[in-house]
């Protein structure tokens, strides 16, 4: 696996504590750890032991109580709501447990929505649109609504779209949680080739140990909001190119 | 995001939701139509008021008489000289106040009760003279038969219909109103009338300053020819003593007939007025006007402050109107403000992917701002047109009623430009208010939040 010098994301101290009711939870309580760009990281522990908000607090969809996240430089709790939307805009690319495509666009529309957002060229956007969905082997589905698509080609579609702006992060949460063995790998093998090509750092959240050690380069085990092991790994998988890439 | 993109995806999340949006536009819609239904009224009604009251002169119209005329005295409050000093109200008098500001023109009330022959049967009425200006101020002379005046001074004569209906022997049959002026007027117009009159002459053997006998009275005639035959009564305002035969004002003046109500004498033998019609350019000024007139020491008298009144009582009605017009419109813009929250609801995921995606807390803002913005846009257009509608069929309807009751028809509804373009801004404001607090909630949702939301 290629690994660059830079650092990708670090987290001092984060916390981030909810109140729920009376008792107050510690989603994630006091990590520290560093990214370096490139890396490919998987996120493993038990339900509610934090992977998750602290896969949010990355991708800048929520704050920290305490602590610093720090992405390629820029601390992100210092920065304004505005700054926030541009980082998640153009910094970070997501992937979803469920797809979470809009139901009443195309496929294509979908994954035009956050160039809308970067105020990109309306043709310059289908264009690129129409190489991102043909890069995840969806080029003969583009005006199909995503309810008419199994939930591998959901799930890819989501990940063109994450992709589409070019993001230095791409986090996922989950991605083949809703997706059979054979789909789950299919995907999985698209987000390790986007590592390897593009040199995108990637943060997956899963519970399934087998696939972290299959792609992963190091995985980081949660328990109770807390850091409990940082292991490298040899991830076993050998990524294969990617279909139609363009890159 | 660029407007484009704003606009297409709003429109776009209306189109999801059709049949609940257009729920909400057709309430904005009912709304608007009700302001502009309203308010076209309101000002047809004001229009046609201040039309009818202007032409009738009643309200840019000083009346101007002479202190000396003992009638005055009904005005004993007055400041001013007593009658005996005041002016008199002659010629160099009228033209002095000709040129008083924002005064139009001022011209002598000739009016005198004569005999007229006409197939040669005798006919007593009242006439009175006719200035040029009134042939476009006086709406009386819009809808006659025949046609005004040719010349300043010409031997001719406009006759009111009742007296039209002496003339042919026409009884009208009391309580009906339906004699047809185009029939009376068919075998009169073209035809002469002779007048027998009493010309006033200044005596040449008396030239005293007060004297009562320094005229005498000759009798004369003069054969004047029918030019037109008038429905309405141009000289309504004049009540018991109003005219039903109107010349040329000129040629009154110059037949030098005797005028009954002219008692006194003049010093000189110059024309003395009973009294002097002063038109006014703008009703505002009509106070001024007034004023002025009393200070050079004559009487002076207009209705200016029933225009007062009656802009007054319009004012109140618009006003009155609108809040009504206004109150489906609020009922409409709680009717938007319960849409967008509710697609708030249903879109809570969709908000909260746009924002994971990248989508700033203005972009969603104004996604529901376009929203409401184009439901108010759409609701107020369809809304004038459903106004316009609805106060076109009112006028028809009352034009039915009108004819029925032998009235002429009268526009009572008016949709100025800029009532159809008020309105439709004041739409889409109320509904972008409207859009403020739904917009803002939308924008300030936590994404993490919205995205587990199922």
């Amino acid at each position: 696996m290629e690994s660059s010098p830079s650092l990708a994301i670090r987290t001092e101290n984060v916390c981030r504590y909810y109140q729920m009711g009376e008792a107050l939870v510690r989603a994630v309580d006091g990590i520290s750890v560093d990214i370096r760009a490139g890396e490919f990281v998987a996120l493993l522990g038990a339900s509610g032991s934090g992977k998750s908000s602290l896969l949010n607090l990355i991708a800048g969809l929520d704050r920290p109580t305490s602590g610093a996240v720090t992405v390629h430089g820029s601390n992100l709790a210092a920065l304004s709501r505005e700054e926030l939307a541009k980082y998640r805009l153009h910094t970070v690319g997501m992937v979803f447990q469920s797809f979470n495509l809009i139901a009443s666009m195309s496929l294509l529309e979908n994954v035009e929505l956050p160039m809308r957002f970067a105020e990109v060229d309306r043709r310059e956007r289908s264009t690129v649109a129409h190489q991102a969905l043909e890069s995840v082997g969806l080029s003969g589905r583009l005006s199909h609504r995503p309810m008419e698509l199994s939930g591998g080609e959901q799930q890819r579609a989501s990940l063109a779209r994450a992709l589409i702006n070019r993001p230095k992060l791409l986090l996922a949460d989950e991605p083949t949680g809703n997706l059979d063995s054979r789909t789950g790998t299919e995907i999985m093998d698209l987000i390790s080739s986007f590592n390897h090509s593009l040199g995108m750092t990637v943060v997956m959240v899963t519970h399934e140990h087998t696939l972290a050690q299959r792609y992963a380069g190091r995985m980081l085990h949660l328990a109770d909001g807390k850091l409990v092991d940082d292991l490298s790994n040899i991830p076993s998988a050998q990524a294969p190119a990617p279909r139609g890439e363009t890159q | 995001m660029k407007f484009y993109d704003v606009t297409d995806l709003a429109l776009r999340n209306l189109r999801e939701s059709i049949f609940r949006n257009s729920l909400t536009t057709i309430g904005i819609s009912v709304g608007v139509a009700s302001l502009v239904a309203m308010l076209s009224l309101g000002i047809g009604l004001q229009q046609l008021a201040s039309q009818r009251l202007q032409k009738s002169g009643l309200f840019d119209t000083v009346v101007v008489t002479s202190r000396r005329d003992l009638r005055n005295f009904r005005e004993p409050r007055e400041d001013g000289p007593l009658p005996a000093e005041s002016p008199v109200l002659d010629e160099p008098a009228r033209g002095k106040i000709e040129q008083l500001p924002g005064v139009i023109e001022a011209y002598p009330d000739i009016r005198f009760s004569t005999e007229f022959r006409f197939d040669d049967k005798p006919h007593l009425t009242m006439v009175a003279g006719v200035p040029p200006s009134a042939k476009n101020n006086n709406d009386a002379f819009d809808g006659m038969q025949g046609g005004f005046f040719s010349a300043e001074a010409s031997p001719e004569v406009i006759l009111q219909k009742s007296f039209a209906e002496e003339l042919l022997g026409i009884k009208p049959k009391p309580g009906t109103d339906d004699t047809n002026i185009a029939d009376l007027a068919k075998p009169l117009l073209g035809k002469e009338l002779t007048m027998r009159y009493a010309e006033r002459t200044a005596s040449p053997t008396s030239k005293g300053p007060v004297d009562g006998a320094a005229y005498s009275v000759v009798s004369r005639q003069q054969t004047l020819k029918i030019v037109g035959v008038t429905d309405v009564d141009p000289d309504s305002m004049r009540g018991a003593a109003r005219a039903r035969v109107f010349v040329p004002l000129k040629l009154a003046q110059d037949l030098h007939v005797m005028q009954s109500s002219l008692r006194d004498a003049s010093p000189s033998d110059a024309a003395t007025y009973t009294s002097i019609s002063v038109r006014v350019g703008n009703p505002n000024q009509v106070p001024a006007v007034e004023d002025a007139i009393k200070k050079m020491g004559f009487s002076a008298f207009s209705l200016v402050d029933a225009t007062r009144s009656m802009r007054q009582f319009f004012a109140v009605l618009d006003g009155f109107l609108a809040i009504f017009g206004s109150l489906a419109l609020a009922v409409a813009s709680i009717g938007i403000v319960n849409t967008l929250v509710m697609a708030i609801l249903e879109r809570r995921r969709e908000i909260g992917i746009m924002k994971a995606l990248g989508a700033s807390d203005g972009d969603v803002r104004g996604l529901f701002f376009a929203e409401a913005g184009a439901m108010g846009l759409v609701g107020g257009t369809v809304g004038v047109t459903l106004g316009w509608v609805i106060g076109r069929l009112i006028n028809f309807g009352t034009n039915i009623y009108l004819q029925r009751q032998h009235f002429p028809p009268a526009q009572i509804w008016s949709v100025p430009l800029w009532l159809v373009l008020s309105a439709i801004a004041f739409s889409i404001v109320v509904s972008l208010l409207s859009g403020l607090y739904p917009a803002a909630r939308a924008a300030h949702l936590d994404p993490v939040q919205a995205l587990r939301y199922e």
